[in-house]
C-alpha cells in the first residue's frame, strides 16, 4: 500500500504562536486566551478583506515578539486564508519581507501550511536554527460577502450550517531542538462525499477526515486511544457525530479523546452558532489557544491535529458540483 | 448501517429545522407587518389620499423603514427570528435591494453600488415582468379575438 | 366603520401571515431557496391578477395580499392589463415597469440612499 505518512526525521519545534479573534471569538470559552481581540471586528481597516489580512499581520506580530524575533530571522512563511486567489494573506503578510508561499486549503489551509512548513524546516535540519512561519486567518463578514449573502440581507440559517470564525492563528516553527514538535505529517485525499448543499459543510468534510483518520491508523499501526486527543478542524455538530460513527463502524472508537475546534470556539448555548465555527481561521485560532498551551503545560502529550477544508467555489456550488472535502493531518508531540 | 447511503445518514445526523417555533414566528411578524400597512393605508387616507396613493404610499413607506433598519443593522437580527415573515413582505424585497448596497459601496458606487445592487432581488423583479408581459401578450391576442 | 376597518386589519394580519407561514415551510421543508420562493410568489402573483383574483382579494384584505411579494406580481398584471387595453400589444412591454416603478424606484433611491450613509455592521451571534 502507498504509504501515506511522512516520518520527519528530524521533527521541527514549536517557537512561538499567536491567536487574534473578532468579537464572537472573545465572548466564547476560549476568549480570554487569545492575544488580541477587536470586539468592532473591523482591526482598524476600512473592509473586511483588509481587516482579515490585518489579522494576519496582528497574528504574526504578536508571534514574533512573543520569541523577541525579527522577521529578517524568518526563511520563509506559508499563509492563506478564505478569499479568492488569497488575497487577504499577501495584502497583510507582505510589510514583513519575509519569503512567502499562498496556500489554499479552505478551512484545512492551517494544518496544510504547519505540514508544509515542517516538512521544508526537517529538510533543513542540519543547519542550525532555520525558522519559517504559518498563518492562517478567516472573516466571518469577508466569507459571508464572498460565498453567502451581502451582511446586512435577512436570513436564517439552518440547523446544519456553521459560522465562519473571524479568526487568525501564526505559528513559528524552527529546526532547532524543543519541547514541542511536530513529529509526522499525512496529507489528505481530495474525498467525494457526494455533497452539493453549501450548507452542511460538516457533512461534506467528515468523509474525508474518515479517510486520513483510517488510513492513518492502518499505516502507523497505533490505536486513538494512544493519543491525549485526536482534533478535528472544523466539523462542527452534525460533522462530528458523522465522524464518530463512521469511523466506529470501522472499528475505531475515537469517542473518548475527539475534540473539534468548531465545537472549542464557540459556546453553541450562548452563542447561535448552529452546528459549530468553521473557516480556517477556527483550528488555527484553537490550537494556538487551547491544544498548543495544553501541549506546552505538558497536559497533553501526543496530539494528531487535523483541519478539515470544503473545497468549492461560489460558481462551483450554484452550478451543482460537488464540494470535496480534504483533511491533511498532522502529529505534534511533547518531549 | 456500514453500507447505508451517505446522503441518509447525514439526514440522520442533522437535526431538523425548528419548523413550528419558524412558522409561529413568520406569522405573527409577517402578519404584523401586513396589520400595521393596513392601518397606515387607512391613516394615509385620513389625511385625504385616494385609495390608491395611499396603498403606494404605504408600499414607499415600508420600504423606507426596511431600508432604515437594514442601514442600522437591525434587519437582519429581525429576520433571523422572523424567517419568512421577514422575507416575504416588501420589506424583505426592500432589504434585498438595501444591503447589497451597503455591502458593495467597497467596491465603488458605479461597479459596487450600481452594477451590483440587484444581486438578490434582480430575480423578483425580472419573473416579474417577464410573467406580466407573457400575460400581456396574451391578454392582447384574448382581446383580439373576443 | 371602526368594526370593518378592524376586520379588514385583522383579515390582512391572518392572509399575510399565512402567506409567511406557507413561505416558512417550503424554506425548511424543502430544498426551495428563499430566492426561488419569491419568484414563486411574484409569479403567482401574476397569476392571480390575470385570472381577475387579485383585485377582489385587495378589497377584502387590503395590505394581506398587497405588501406580500404576491401584490408586487398582481400589481403588475394591473399595470400589464391596464396598458393593453391602452395601447395594444405595446403594453405587454411597458405596463409591468409601469406598475413595479414606485416599489423599484424606492428601493433603489433608499437603497443609493442607505448605501451613501451607513457602513456594514457584522453579524452578531450572542
Amino acid at each position: 500500500m502507498r504509504q501515506r505518512i511522512r516520518y520527519l526525521s528530524s521533527p521541527p519545534s514549536f517557537v512561538s504562536f499567536a491567536a487574534v479573534g473578532g468579537r464572537e471569538e472573545g465572548q466564547g470559552p476560549l476568549g480570554p486566551c487569545f492575544d488580541h481581540l477587536d470586539p468592532s471586528d473591523r482591526f482598524g481597516q476600512t473592509s473586511w478583506e483588509r481587516a482579515e489580512g490585518e489579522m494576519g499581520r496582528i497574528a504574526l506580530n504578536f508571534a514574533l515578539k512573543k520569541a523577541s524575533l525579527s522577521p529578517q530571522q524568518l526563511s520563509v512563511l506559508f499563509a492563506g486564508d478564505l478569499q479568492n486567489q488569497c488575497v487577504a494573506s499577501s495584502g497583510g503578510l507582505y510589510s514583513f519581507g519575509i519569503p512567502y508561499i499562498g496556500l489554499y486549503g479552505a478551512c484545512s489551509t492551517c494544518t496544510e501550511g504547519l505540514l508544509s512548513l515542517s516538512v521544508w524546516l526537517s529538510e533543513q535540519a542540519d543547519r542550525q536554527d532555520v525558522m519559517g512561519a504559518a498563518v492562517t486567518t478567516s472573516h466571518n463578514c469577508a466569507a459571508e460577502r464572498q460565498f453567502r449573502q451581502p451582511i446586512e440581507y435577512g436570513g436564517q440559517r439552518p440547523p446544519s450550517a456553521q459560522w465562519t470564525a473571524t479568526a487568525a492563528g501564526a505559528f513559528i516553527l524552527g529546526s532547532r531542538e524543543g519541547d514541542v514538535r511536530i513529529t509526522e505529517v499525512c496529507p489528505g485525499k481530495i474525498v467525494d462525499g457526494e455533497i452539493s448543499d453549501a450548507t452542511n459543510m460538516g457533512a461534506a468534510m467528515a468523509p474525508a477526515a474518515v479517510d486520513t483518520l483510517l488510513t492513518y491508523m492502518q499505516q502507523s499501526g497505533r490505536a486513538p486511544s494512544s493519543f491525549d486527543a485526536i482534533v478535528t478542524g472544523d466539523l462542527g455538530a452534525v460533522g462530528t457525530s458523522l465522524l464518530q460513527e463512521m469511523l466506529l463502524e470501522e472499528g475505531i472508537d475515537v469517542r473518548q479523546n475527539h475534540l473539534d475546534c468548531g465545537n472549542l470556539l464557540f459556546d453553541s448555548e450562548r452563542q447561535d452558532v448552529h452546528s459549530g465555527g468553521s473557516g480556517c481561521g477556527c483550528s488555527a485560532s484553537v490550537l494556538a489557544t487551547h491544544i498548543l498551551p495544553a501541549l506546552m503545560r505538558a497536559e497533553m502529550k501526543d496530539v494528531l491535529f487535523l483541519s478539515t477544508g470544503a473545497l468549492m467555489s461560489t460558481s462551483s456550488v450554484q452550478q451543482g458540483e460537488h464540494i470535496f472535502g480534504i483533511a491533511p493531518l498532522i502529529r505534534i508531540q511533547r518531549f | 448501517m456500514k453500507n447505508e447511503p451517505y446522503t441518509s445518514r447525514i439526514r440522520r445526523h442533522t437535526p431538523p429545522s425548528p419548523t413550528k417555533k419558524n412558522c409561529l414566528f413568520a406569522f405573527l411578524i409577517g402578519g404584523g407587518i401586513c396589520f400595521a400597512g393596513q392601518w397606515l393605508l387607512y391613516l394615509y387616507e385620513a389625511l385625504g389620499a385616494t385609495r390608491d396613493d395611499a396603498s403606494t404610499l404605504v408600499t414607499v413607506t415600508l420600504i423606507f423603514l426596511s431600508a432604515l433598519l437594514t442601514g442600522i443593522g437591525v434587519y437582519d437580527r429581525i429576520a433571523r427570528v422572523a424567517g419568512a415573515g421577514t422575507l416575504v413582505p416588501v420589506t424583505g424585497f426592500a432589504n434585498a435591494v438595501v444591503s447589497p448596497a451597503i455591502d458593495t459601496k467597497q467596491e465603488g458606487f458605479i461597479l459596487g453600488v450600481g452594477a451590483k445592487i440587484f444581486t438578490v432581488a434582480g430575480p423578483v423583479i425580472l419573473y416579474g415582468v417577464l410573467c406580466g408581459a407573457v400575460y400581456g401578450v396574451l391578454y392582447s391576442v384574448i382581446l383580439w379575438f373576443v | 366603520m371602526f368594526l370593518s376597518m378592524m376586520t379588514t386589519s385583522l383579515l390582512a394580519f391572518a392572509v399575510g401571515g399565512g402567506l409567511c407561514v406557507v413561505a416558512q415551510l417550503l424554506i425548511d421543508k424543502t430544498a426551495l431557496t428563499p430566492a426561488r420562493i419569491l419568484v414563486l410568489y411574484v409569479s403567482f402573483g401574476v397569476l392571480l391578477g390575470a385570472v381577475g383574483l387579485f383585485e377582489p382579494l385587495v378589497s377584502l384584505v387590503g395590505c394581506g395580499i398587497t405588501v406580500p411579494l404576491v401584490g408586487f406580481g398582481g400589481n403588475i398584471a394591473r399595470g400589464v392589463r391596464e396598458a393593453v387595453l391602452e395601447q395594444g400589444l405595446l403594453g405587454a412591454l411597458s405596463g409591468g415597469f409601469t406598475a413595479a416603478a414606485v416599489g423599484c424606484a424606492a428601493a433603489l433611491l433608499f437603497g443609493y440612499l442607505a448605501a451613501l450613509c451607513f457602513r456594514g455592521q457584522p453579524k452578531r451571534i450572542s
